[in-house]
């Protein structure tokens, strides 16, 4: 560990802060403040909580003939979802896939106009920028953004934010508005990664501070670290690229086939024409043989990522947990995995082997918690 | 006057017994836990060998007898509240006592001075 780890606009302030700093995708982030895992994460879910997440990677599509549909139409080679149909100032999740249906990693992309932006996974930034320039480089321009990059997320986002500009409450989930706040040019989106309302705000480096200070004067809004964003995220649901999913699981074993528009399947407008269509496509109709499912360890103990999982007390291993730990809002141990599909109906029991012991398992729906999105 | 091992555990004779918990430095590092799973009481144990598990939010961690022994007692309401460890490990939050099989070996430990030197 000789490398140095980069740091975000927020960095100083983190460590005033108090927070405890660990390597993350190459930054040095903070893992906890002093409030601690459980107190955050129910902050959070309570009212509400500010992320640095300056560490993913903020990139730019400008199509070079002027035309956005241009540009759309070169990143649906490389994206199996409708950027075509995205319409200005609305975003959507996708996934970057591999020649054999594998998921090289998730994003999002957001219509701003004249140009397409994508947040996409720091651990992931360099593949991703290198695989745009190579497969979309002849229509786009890419362009690597050095922003910051703040998440406020919880039922009280929309009054902290609103303090800034009142317009944030006129968005509904998954709308993107430039914004002037008190003076900071910013990009906010109404999405988040808790299962929680909320907004992600790209903001220029050298203003990150500042606007996280007004933030935070909000008494309503602490700062979260990673490990409550880990909780929070796996109550809802939603992957951690590297853990849940990878190139070497399929949308559709990921329970991500929702992120494949009508368009795109068989029988579509624009079917297939991205990496590994025939295998995803497949998939789609015949169904996959495994999948991602959430799951309810019913003793107490948490089951962590790597435990195997059982279809009886001593059989072999079918499958594993990929993420698991304690939901604080649950009040237990909760985690996700993947099983063989005909394993895979919620209420399904299975067993994990846990330092080496079988314990039961439940197969449940996802989320484990109700999302706070505002859709109207 | 408390005794601790390199372990981060702390130690306290009790008549013939020793109360056995884990440091404010132990738990603070932890971060919050939320499941403990204790050994059963009656049970022998050796030096080294994990007979607690604990898991924080962020992790899972072994906790592991301090000396030869016998296991007497262990605390329930550990098992039932694992946020006592965080709240209180130096009194509320203790896990379980025993006798030592060579009570003389508590004097090998690292007593408060030589422990706050170990964490430094």
């Amino acid at each position: 560990m000789t490398e140095q780890l980069h740091r975000t606009p927020l960095h100083g302030m983190h460590v005033s802060l108090g927070a405890k700093m660990t390597g993350f995708a190459g930054f040095d982030m903070p893992i906890q403040y002093p409030a601690g895992v459980l107190a955050e994460h129910l902050h959070v879910r309570g009212q509400a909580g500010l992320f640095d997440v300056s560490h993913m990677g903020q990139v730019i599509l400008r199509p070079k003939s002027g035309s956005l549909r241009d540009a759309a139409l070169a990143l649906e080679r490389l994206i199996p979802m409708d950027v075509v149909g995205l319409a200005e100032g609305r975003q959507r999740y996708g996934l970057f896939t591999n020649a054999v249906g594998g998921i090289l990693d998730d994003l999002m992309v957001a219509n701003r106009g004249d140009h397409l932006f994508l947040v996409v996974n720091a651990a992931c930034k360099a593949q991703d920028v290198a695989l745009l320039r190579t497969g979309l480089g002849d229509v786009c321009e890419v362009e690597v953004l050095e922003r910051g990059l703040l998440a406020v997320q919880g039922p009280g986002a929309e009054a902290a934010l609103a303090r800034l500009h009142a317009d944030v409450a006129l968005m509904r989930f998954m709308d993107v508005r430039a914004l002037n706040l008190r003076g900071i040019p910013v990009v906010v989106s109404r999405s988040g990664y808790t299962g929680e309302d909320g907004f992600e705000i790209s903001v220029p480096a050298e203003m990150t501070v500042d606007l996280t200070r007004w933030l935070l004067e909000d008494p309503s809004v602490l700062p979260i670290g990673l490990g409550a964003r880990d909780s929070l995220r796996l109550e809802a649901g939603l992957c951690l690229y590297g853990q849940d999913i990878d190139a070497n699981t399929t949308p559709v074993e990921a329970a991500l086939k929702w992120a494949i528009p009508a368009v795109r399947r068989t029988g579509g407008a624009r079917a297939g024409g991205f990496p590994g269509a025939d295998v995803i496509l497949g998939q789609i109709e015949a169904g996959a043989a495994r999948l991602r499912v959430g799951l309810v360890p019913e003793g107490r103990a948490p089951m962590r990522p790597g435990v195997s999982l059982h279809q009886t007390a001593d059989g072999p291993a079918l499958g594993s947990v990929t993420s698991g730990g304690f939901g604080p809002s649950l009040g237990g141990p909760l985690a996700m995995g993947y099983l063989p599909a005909e394993l895979s109906a919620p209420g399904t029991v299975v067993f994990g082997l846990l330092r080496g012991k079988m314990s039961a398992v439940r197969v449940v729906p996802l989320p484990f918690v109700k999302p706070g999105f505002k859709r109207a | 006057m408390l005794k601790y091992t390199e372990e981060h555990e702390w130690l306290k004779l009790d008549g013939d017994e020793v109360i056995v918990g884990i440091t404010e430095h132990a738990a603070e590092q932890l971060g919050d836990l939320v499941f403990v799973e204790l050994p059963e009481e009656g049970k022998t144990v050796v030096k080294g060998e994990e007979i607690v598990t604990i898991e924080s939010v962020k992790a899972a961690s072994d906790i592991v007898a301090p000396l030869d022994g016998q296991i007497t007692e262990i605390n329930p309401a550990i098992v039932e509240t694992p946020a006592l460890v965080n709240e209180d490990p130096l009194e509320n939050g203790w896990f379980f006592k025993m006798t030592l099989a060579d009570p003389s070996e508590l004097d090998g430990l690292m007593d408060e001075d030589e422990y706050r030197e170990y964490i430094a």
